[in-house]
C-alpha cells in the first residue's frame, strides 16, 4: 500500500504541474476528436449514400484503426515532424472510424417510414438529413464518440515520443528515471480521464435515447 | 381533379408493377384504392405526390401535368399520411403538425395558430399536447396527429397510406368514423390506399379495385356491392358481406337448387317409391331437357294407384305461377301466401327448372342468416 502514499504525496506536491500536463492531455483529444467529427460525420453521410463507397471508406478507416498506435505516431512524425499538432493529427485518424461506422450505421437505423414521411411532406434531401436523418442518429453518433474519446485517451499518452505533452510525459519521465509516483500519477489520472469521458458522453447518450 | 393516363410501371427487374392504368378521381371525394398486397395499389398512390414515376403515361392535378412540377414542391401542395403513422419521432406534437407549413416558411405567429387549430379539429387539447413527444401519445392520438399533419398548409389534395391499419380495431373505427365527420367540413379530395373492404365500403365515395397492376373495377361502394364486376371482386368483398349489403336476396340464393324430378312417362309406383325415399309429399314433372311440365301430389297417385298403366302425364297439373332466379325473396314470399302455394318452380329465361323456392328452403335461409348474425361472423 505504500505506492498509495507515495501517489498522493507526489500529487501533492506538483499538483501544479500535473494540472498543466492534464490540460494539455485534454485539449489534445478535444481539439482530434473534433476535427475527427469535422471529417467523420460527412464521410459517414458519404456512406450512406453510396454502398459502394462505404465498403472503400470503411475499409480504409479500419486499416489505419489497427495501425499499431506508436508506429502510425512515428510515421506521422515523418510527415509534421515533432509536437503538438503531430499528437493531434494521430489521434484524429485513431478516432475517424468509430465516427464514420457509428454515422452511417445511425442513418442507416432510422426508420425507414419516418424518412419516407419527411419526403413525402416535401423536404429536400438536405432537409431531411439534417432535420430528421442525422437527429435521429445522433444516439449512434455518441456511441461513436464515446469510443473514440476512450481510445484517444489513452493513445495521447504515447505523446511524449514525437515530441508532445501530456499525462504521457509524467509516465514516460517515470519508467526512466524508475520512479513508480510519477508513473502512477499519469497513469490514474489518464484512466480517470477515460472513465469520466466514457461516463458523461454516455449520460448524454441516454438522454437522447429517452 | 386527378388524372392518372395511360400509366404504366415497369421496374427495371422486368416486373410491371402497373399496367396501362387510367383514372379519375373527383374533386372533394374520398377515392379507395383496394385490393391485395401486390396489386400496385400503394405505387399507384406514390405516383400521384411523385414519390414514384411512372415508366410511360402521366399524370394531371387540376389539369396541370406534375412531372414538370418540381417533386419538393408538389409534395409540400399534397398532404400525405403515412402507413404505421410516420410522426417524427424527435420532435413534439406542434413541431410535428407544423413541419409543413414551416417548409413553406410561415411566420412562427401562424403556425402557432394553424396547430393549435388542428389540434382542436381533433378533439386534442392543444395546451396539454403541444409540447408532448409522439411516444407520448396513444396509437390513435399519434394517427390522429398524422392526420392534421396532412391537412396543416390546407392542400386541397390528401393522400393517405394505410392510415388506419396498424391501430387497434376499437381506434381504428373511431378515426374512420372521424374521417368521415372531417372530410364533410374540409372537402378535400382524398386518395386513401387500404387493404380492408369494410374501411373502404365506410369512408369512401369512389373505390377502386385492382389486382395485379390493373383496375377491375371503379364505382361507388353500392354500385360494386350491387354489381360485382366478376368473381375476383366478389371473392374480395366475400359472400356475407353481399348479402348484408344487398339485403334482400334473389329467390336463386334460396332456392333448393335440385328439386325432386320425374319424366312424364314413369309409373305411379316407381314415382311413389321415388317420392317416399325422398320424404316429399310432391313431385315435380319435367321433361329430359328439364322443361318444367307439372306437378303430381301423394293424393293424386294414391287416387289412380289401381290402374297399372296410369303414367305420371295422366295425373299432373300444371303450374299457374312461377318464378325467375333474380325474383327478389320477398316478392317470392308475398306471391306464395296470396296464392296458398306451399312451393314455387324457379325458371330460367329458356323455361328451364332452375329450382324450387319451398317454405323449407325460406326458414333454412333466414335461419343461416340469423345464426351468422348472431354469431358476428357477417
Amino acid at each position: 500500500m505504500e505506492f498509495i502514499s507515495d501517489f498522493f504525496d507526489y500529487v501533492m506536491n506538483n499538483w501544479s504541474h500535473l494540472a498543466s500536463l492534464t490540460l494539455d492531455h485534454i485539449l489534445m483529444v478535444i481539439i482530434g476528436l473534433a476535427l475527427a467529427l469535422m471529417v467523420g460525420i460527412p464521410l459517414g453521410i458519404i456512406c450512406f449514400k453510396n454502398e459502394k463507397l462505404a465498403k472503400v471508406i470503411l475499409a480504409t478507416a479500419s486499416i489505419i484503426q489497427v495501425f499499431p498506435s506508436i508506429a502510425l505516431l512515428g510515421v506521422l512524425m515523418i510527415f509534421f515532424g515533432l509536437g503538438f499538432k503531430t499528437v493531434v493529427v494521430g489521434l484524429f485518424f485513431y478516432s475517424l472510424l468509430p465516427i464514420i461506422r457509428n454515422t452511417y450505421v445511425g442513418l442507416r437505423e432510422v426508420d425507414e417510414n419516418i424518412s419516407l414521411a419527411g419526403k413525402g411532406v416535401g423536404m429536400t434531401v438536405t432537409q431531411l438529413l439534417l432535420k430528421v436523418q442525422l437527429p435521429l442518429s445522433l444516439p449512434f453518433l455518441l456511441a461513436g464518440v464515446r469510443v473514440a474519446a476512450v481510445i484517444a485517451v489513452g493513445v495521447a499518452t504515447l505523446a511524449p515520443f514525437i515530441g508532445g505533452d501530456g499525462l504521457g510525459r509524467d509516465i514516460v519521465a517515470g519508467i526512466n528515471t524508475r520512479q513508480a509516483d510519477k508513473i502512477y500519477a499519469g497513469a490514474i489520472i489518464a484512466a480517470s480521464l477515460a472513465i469520466f469521458a466514457d461516463i458523461t458522453i454516455g449520460r448524454v447518450q441516454k438522454r437522447l435515447e429517452t | 381533379m386527378i388524372v392518372l393516363k395511360d400509366i404504366t410501371k415497369k421496374y427495371d427487374n422486368g416486373f410491371e408493377a402497373l399496367k396501362n392504368i387510367s383514372l379519375h378521381c373527383n374533386e372533394g371525394e374520398i377515392t379507395a384504392l383496394i385490393g391485395p398486397s401486390g396489386c400496385g395499389k400503394t405505387t399507384l398512390m406514390k405516383l400521384i405526390n411523385r414519390l414514384n414515376n411512372p415508366t410511360s403515361g402521366s399524370v394531371f392535378i387540376k389539369g396541370k401535368d406534375i412531372s414538370e412540377i418540381d417533386p419538393v414542391e408538389l409534395r409540400r401542395s399534397i398532404g400525405y399520411v403515412i402507413q404505421q403513422i410516420g410522426l417524427f419521432p424527435h420532435m413534439n406534437i406542434a413541431k410535428n403538425v407544423g413541419t409543413v407549413p414551416k417548409l413553406l416558411k410561415w411566420d412562427k405567429e401562424r403556425i402557432g395558430k394553424r396547430v393549435d387549430e388542428l389540434l382542436n379539429l381533433v378533439s386534442l387539447d392543444p395546451e396539454t399536447y403541444r409540447n408532448r413527444l409522439p411516444s407520448e401519445l396513444s396509437g390513435g392520438q399519434q394517427q390522429r396527429v398524422g392526420v392534421i399533419r396532412a391537412l396543416a398548409a390546407d392542400p386541397s389534395v390528401i393522400l393517405m397510406d394505410e392510415p388506419f391499419s396498424a391501430l387497434d380495431p376499437i381506434s381504428r373505427e373511431q378515426l374512420q368514423e372521424e374521417l368521415v365527420r372531417l372530410q364533410r367540413e374540409i372537402k378535400k379530395t382524398i386518395v386513401f390506399v387500404t387493404h380492408d373492404m369494410d374501411e373502404a365500403l365506410k369512408i369512401a365515395d369512389k373505390i377502386v379495385l385492382m389486382k395485379s397492376g390493373e383496375i377491375v373495377q371503379h364505382g361507388t361502394p353500392e354500385e360494386i356491392l350491387r354489381h360485382p364486376a366478376n368473381e375476383f371482386v366478389e371473392d374480395f368483398i366475400g359472400q356475407k358481406r353481399l348479402k348484408r349489403y344487398q339485403g334482400i336476396p334473389p329467390v336463386s340464393q334460396v332456392m333448393v337448387e335440385r328439386p325432386i324430378t320425374v319424366t312424364p312417362n314413369r309409373g305411379l309406383a316407381e314415382s311413389m317409391r321415388i317420392m317416399e325415399d325422398k320424404k316429399v309429399d310432391s313431385i315435380i314433372v319435367v321433361d329430359e331437357k328439364n322443361h318444367l311440365l307439372g306437378y303430381v301430389t301423394v293424393f293424386d297417385i294414391v287416387k289412380a294407384y289401381q290402374n297399372e298403366d296410369t303414367k305420371i302425364k295422366d295425373i299432373m297439373h300444371s303450374f299457374n305461377t312461377t318464378v325467375n332466379p333474380d325474383t327478389p325473396l320477398t316478392e317470392a314470399i308475398q306471391l306464395m301466401n296470396k296464392l296458398q302455394v306451399p312451393y314455387l318452380p324457379v325458371l330460367n329465361e329458356k323455361g328451364l327448372l332452375e329450382g324450387l323456392l319451398t317454405r323449407g328452403s325460406i326458414v333454412g335461409y333466414v335461419g343461416s342468416e340469423y345464426h351468422s348474425i348472431k354469431e358476428g361472423v357477417v
